[in-house]
């Protein structure tokens, strides 16, 4: 279990640079624990971009630490290349104008679904 | 306890004098809310900081007994 706050920093940050795309939610992305989550990952479906899923509720210490971390109270969070993205709340402002898929592409990743 | 939204409306205001704000209760609990937020100070920040900014009027809250708030955020238009 938990292991110290600055280990857990640690983990989360290589976490967050070995993959372009990365969600920390509650539950995976076969089965999403909180309905919050559960948006987030149809987001991402819904762009076809791959990415990594942490679930927080596997680690006390990760659940805490990525808040310190993102400096954002609430889970699902979304990282892309290394940057804070945001919120559930913030993903969908952003699907719903266009801009996360603009980011992604921006960003040079690759996805399946391009928006017309 | 959930938080009413007299409360939200009020440390809201006291850290953004001029916040236009607008509460839902989407689901007539007391306890799961939208908010939208108009406010100058927001200007020049990214979305994520205009939220940070609305998380730490609250202080602490959001996460906690505040758990379901879902947010937007805007600046007045001209």
């Amino acid at each position: 279990m938990a292991s110290d706050t600055t280990t857990v920093s640690d983990a989360i940050a290589k976490t967050i640079a070995d993959n372009d795309v990365v969600l920390f939610m509650k539950g995976t992305k076969q089965f999403p624990q909180c309905g919050f989550s559960a948006t987030a990952v149809k987001i991402l479906e819904h762009l076809g971009v791959p990415f990594k899923d942490v679930n927080v509720l596997d680690d006390q210490g990760v659940r805490e630490g990525i808040k310190t971390f993102s400096n954002w109270p609430t889970i699902p969070q979304l990282y892309v290349k290394g940057e804070f993205i945001g919120g559930c709340d913030i993903m969908r402002e952003m699907y719903s104008a266009g801009e996360l898929h603009d980011l992604i592409c921006a960003k040079g990743i690759p996805h399946s679904h391009h928006h017309g | 306890m959930p938080m009413a939204a007299a409360d939200i409306e009020k440390m809201i205001k006291t850290r953004f004098p001029d916040a236009e704000i607008q509460l839902k209760d989407l689901a007539g609990d007391n306890d799961h809310w939208a908010a939208h937020v108009v406010s100058a100070a927001f200007k020049g920040k990214s979305r994520v900081q205009q939220h940070q900014m609305v998380y730490d009027a609250l202080g602490g809250r959001m996460g906690d007994v505040l758990h379901a708030l879902q947010l937007t955020t805007a600046l007045p238009s001209e």
